[in-house]
């Protein structure tokens, strides 16, 4: 399934593994937290970069040792109005993580710009909507209140513009 | 009192247009109800059992004369002449069309209002004291607070989708008119030994299904660190409040269910994970809010009026009133004036747009332009000249609008109920209009004092009948309306949630309850008891002999 | 003596003014109670609930259901006093809603307190 990031359509090159499905020589794999866990030390002997899977009952601070040596982890939304994966996201970005952050399973244009703004950088969007709603939703509001997001060449903090010779907010990383 | 910068206007104009937007695809089709519904409820638009119903947030309950005239404006031309004002603070419209509703969050907009966050599981409208600013016992206007909370809270992309709806509540006062303990957050000012101001933070009350006290996760909680503080109380919950049960969703059930001990080790831990940024700009944004609410230029004027004394003697109509519905002010030779919304036999926080014109203009005339909303569903004035009192008086009294029971047994707080809201399992308003025809006698009402009734359509108790002093709540049993009564609930600073008094009743038979109730406490006081007081002094059973006793 | 009916009728919200309306005998959606189809046999009302369903994606209407109902005199009355209060509009208000606007009789009134 095409992935959406920076609101164009992209090819997914990951290959998503099940805990005992066989590891392929070369490639780029995304397994489950718990095969991560298991098998971490053959996962990272691979030449190909590695994801993870992580359940949003997980909590981030197991993910955070391995986080150095992820490229991408995938979050789950069973349901749009389940947000724990927000706080997730968001929490991932502020140990530092760098990587992708994908969004699978409901995702909805009207969550987009949410999910932007807390460090998600992927998105699988099945075919329900067409792109032009997708790029449409991203940039419905160009402000935000809330300060530390990741977007900020997308949207401006207001209270960081209205001061804008305050100290800034602690250097984030910026998703993508 | 706040203005919108260019920043503001803009924020409410986008949300307005992705609104827009959102309403036309739905109506195009191009998104299901499922899809449209937490769309709509994150913007206040409800579908109610007749019509859609918008619920507009008046932000800590303080309104403008100019905001409060285009409050009728919308209630003439998309609804049917009224408002309803609700126990949050807020105005609620009954007959709203979907295909109108984007030109009515534009017409908010106009006038720096919105609809943002009444609804959905997300963080709701901050409410506080509705004397902020005024009371003669404040500390510090909590309404900068307020106003902070307001902005960080709007649309904040972690917290739009938490397990379940989310109330803060905050007051500069001692005594506790933002009912603080009964909130997902409550925050409540105060002074240290040294002199300093500081916040008490307290989490996990609520009403509802399960009703609750809050308990206290920081004591003294400096000013600057409260917006980061919060988001980690917040994380906390978005991460692992129940999303398994909505009746067990709210952060009450959470707190209640790892402990108190528990829940805040995880909140300061969260706090001390997160990265800490530089406080400088939440000061300063502070800061700038808080010269928006300076007090207005009051005059120095004499603590006694001579116009005043000579208007109580001349007039014992305006006497009783003036005795009942003004509230001591912070400035000498001024005072709070308490309009009631609750005339005999009418519906508990409807005013018409006329009369919400009426009370704009005296705001502009008499109460340096500004109103509040209370959440007894009442207006006030808050900055009246004791001099112009009178003037203020019979301008109400020809609206229809000077009912002198303020704080008194006619003074019911009333939900919408089943009249209106589609959750209900039974009338509200119908019940406190009989109860106030029964005590339409003024003067029995006085003698009875200061007593809360408070009335809800279904469990969901926005008509905090958990902590009304007697609580009432609609229920159907079998297709039947009936009430249960509940007694020695309280939402004031010894918060306390009512206990049930024993079998319900039939909606006729609900007035003649409270009578005996109330007769009940009259023989039993002690001089100058109220009747909360005397409650926990004697405790259910006089009342329940009262009412049960074999016929 | 009239005779009285028992069965099922479709209700809903109209989508662009939220409006409760009820499924008509030709498949409309009318304000007025009395004007709904009663469904005496089960087969009817899962009729009934799948023409619903169809004007709900033609996004005419909103959230259906079935609800009780009876009918007497060419007058249909709701079992359930919630929905009456939807056929009629709120009870404390007479001055507005369908009762107000002929399109409610009183047969549907629920009773007062
Ligand atoms: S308490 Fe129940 S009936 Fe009353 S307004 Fe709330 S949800 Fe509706």
């Amino acid at each position: 399934m095409p992935l959406l990031k920076n609101n164009a359509l992209v090819s997914d090159t990951w290959l998503v593994l099940g805990n005992d499905d066989v590891l392929p020589a070369t490639g780029d794999v995304i397994v489950p937290f718990a095969r991560l866990l298991r098998d971490f030390e053959s996962l990272s002997r691979r030449s190909g970069k590695l994801g993870v899977v992580f359940a949003n009952v997980d909590r981030a601070e197991t993910l955070a040792t391995f986080l150095p040596r992820l490229s991408a982890v995938v979050l789950h939304f069973s349901a749009f109005n389940d947000g724990r994966a927000y706080s997730l996201a968001r929490q991932l970005r502020e140990f530092g993580y760098r990587g992708e952050i994908r969004a699978t399973g409901n995702v909805l244009p009207d969550q987009l710009q949410f999910m932007l703004q807390v460090g998600f950088d992927a998105f699988e969007i099945g075919d329900r909507f067409p792109l032009q709603v997708w790029q449409a939703a991203s940039k419905q509001m160009s402000l935000a209140y809330q300060r530390g997001l990741f977007r900020r060449s997308a949207e401006s903090e207001i209270w960081t513009e209205r001061h804008t010779d305050a100290e800034p907010w602690l250097e984030q990383p910026h998703a993508g | 009192m706040y203005r919108y910068d260019e920043f503001d206007h803009q924020f409410v104009r986008e949300r307005t247009a992705q609104f827009r937007d959102q309403a036309e695809r739905r109506l195009r089709g191009e998104l299901t109800e499922d899809e449209f519904r937490p769309l709509r409820l994150m913007n206040g638009l409800y579908l109610q059992l007749h019509a859609y119903m918008l619920r507009v947030a008046i932000p800590y309950g303080t309104l403008s004369g100019r905001q409060m005239r285009q409050l009728a404006m919308i209630a003439d031309k998309y609804d049917k002449g009224y408002g309803h004002f609700t126990t949050r603070q807020n105005i609620q419209y009954n007959w709203i069309k979907l295909e109108e509703t984007a030109d009515i969050l534009g017409h908010l907009a106009d006038v720096e209002m919105h609809a943002i966050q009444t609804s959905g599981n997300c963080i709701r409208n901050v409410t506080t004291d509705h004397w902020a600013g005024a009371a003669a016992d404040e500390i510090a206007d909590p309404r900068p607070v307020g106003e902070l909370l307001r902005q960080w809270s709007s649309l904040h992309p972690e917290f739009s989708y938490l397990p379940r709806k989310f109330k803060i509540a905050v007051t500069g006062a001692p005594h506790d008119r933002a009912a603080v303990k009964v909130h997902d957050i409550g925050l409540r000012l105060h002074r240290n030994a040294e002199g300093k101001v500081g916040w008490e933070v307290i989490v996990g009350g609520g009403q509802g299904r399960t009703p609750m006290i809050g308990v206290t996760v920081r004591d003294f909680l400096p000013e600057h660190e409260l917006i980061a503080y919060l988001e980690a109380i917040m994380r906390v919950y978005n991460l692992y409040g129940r999303r398994d049960n909505k009746y067990k969703a709210r952060i009450k059930i959470l707190v209640h269910e790892l402990g108190a001990e528990r829940f805040k080790a995880e909140v300061e831990a969260e706090y001390a994970r997160k990265p800490q940024a530089s406080t400088e700009v939440e000061e300063r944004e502070l800061a700038r809010i808080a010269a928006y609410f300076a007090p207005p230029p009051f005059e120095r004027l004499p603590r006694w009026s001579a116009a005043f004394e000579e208007a109580r003697l001349a007039q014992p109509d305006f006497a009783r009133w003036a005795r009942n519905n003004l509230a001591a002010h912070k400035v000498d030779g001024y005072t709070i004036v308490n309009i009631s919304l609750k005339p005999e036999g009418g519906i508990p926080g409807d005013a018409t747009g006329d009369q919400m014109r009426l009370m704009a203009q005296l705001a502009e005339t008499y109460s340096h332009d500004e109103l509040r909303v209370s959440h007894a569903q009442n207006i006030v004035l808050p900055h009246v000249k004791k001099d112009d009192v009178f003037a203020v008086w019979q301008a109400l009294d020809a609206a229809a609008l000077a009912t002198p029971n303020y704080g008194l047994a006619g003074d019911i707080i009333a939900c919408p109920g089943l009249d209106y809201c589609a959750l209900a399992t039974a009338r509200s308003i119908p019940v406190a209009q009989s109860i106030s025809r029964k005590f339409a006698d003024i003067g029995r009402q006085e003698e009875i004092g200061q007593i809360k009734i408070n009335i809800s359509g279904c469990i969901n108790a926005c008509g905090h009948h958990h902590v009304g002093h007697i609580g009432i709540l609609g229920l159907d049993k079998k297709g039947e309306e009936f009430y249960q009564i509940t007694l020695g609930g309280s939402s004031a600073e010894h918060s306390s949630i009512g206990t049930i008094l024993g079998p319900g009743f039939a909606g006729h038979e609900v007035a003649d309850a409270i009578d005996k109730i109330l007769e009940t406490y009259l023989k039993i006081r002690e001089p100058g008891e109220e009747f909360i007081a005397a409650y926990r002094r004697v405790g259910p059973k006089p009342f329940k002999e009262a009412l049960y006793a074999a016929a | 003596m009239t005779t009285t009916e028992k069965g099922q009728i479709v209700t809903a919200n109209r989508l662009r003014d939220g409006i409760a309306v009820f499924l008509t005998r030709s498949g409309e959606w009318s304000e007025a109670i009395d004007d709904a189809v009663l469904a005496l046999e089960p087969e009817a009302a899962a009729g009934l609930e799948q023409r619903a369903r169809l004007a709900e994606q033609a996004c005419l209407v909103t959230g259906s259901y079935l609800v009780d109902a009876e009918r007497r005199a060419g007058q249909v009355r709701a079992a359930h006093i919630r929905e009456r209060m939807r056929a009629l509009g709120p009870t404390v208000r007479p001055d507005l809603g369908k009762q107000a606007e002929g399109k409610a009789n009183s047969f549907a009134a629920p009773e007062g307190v």
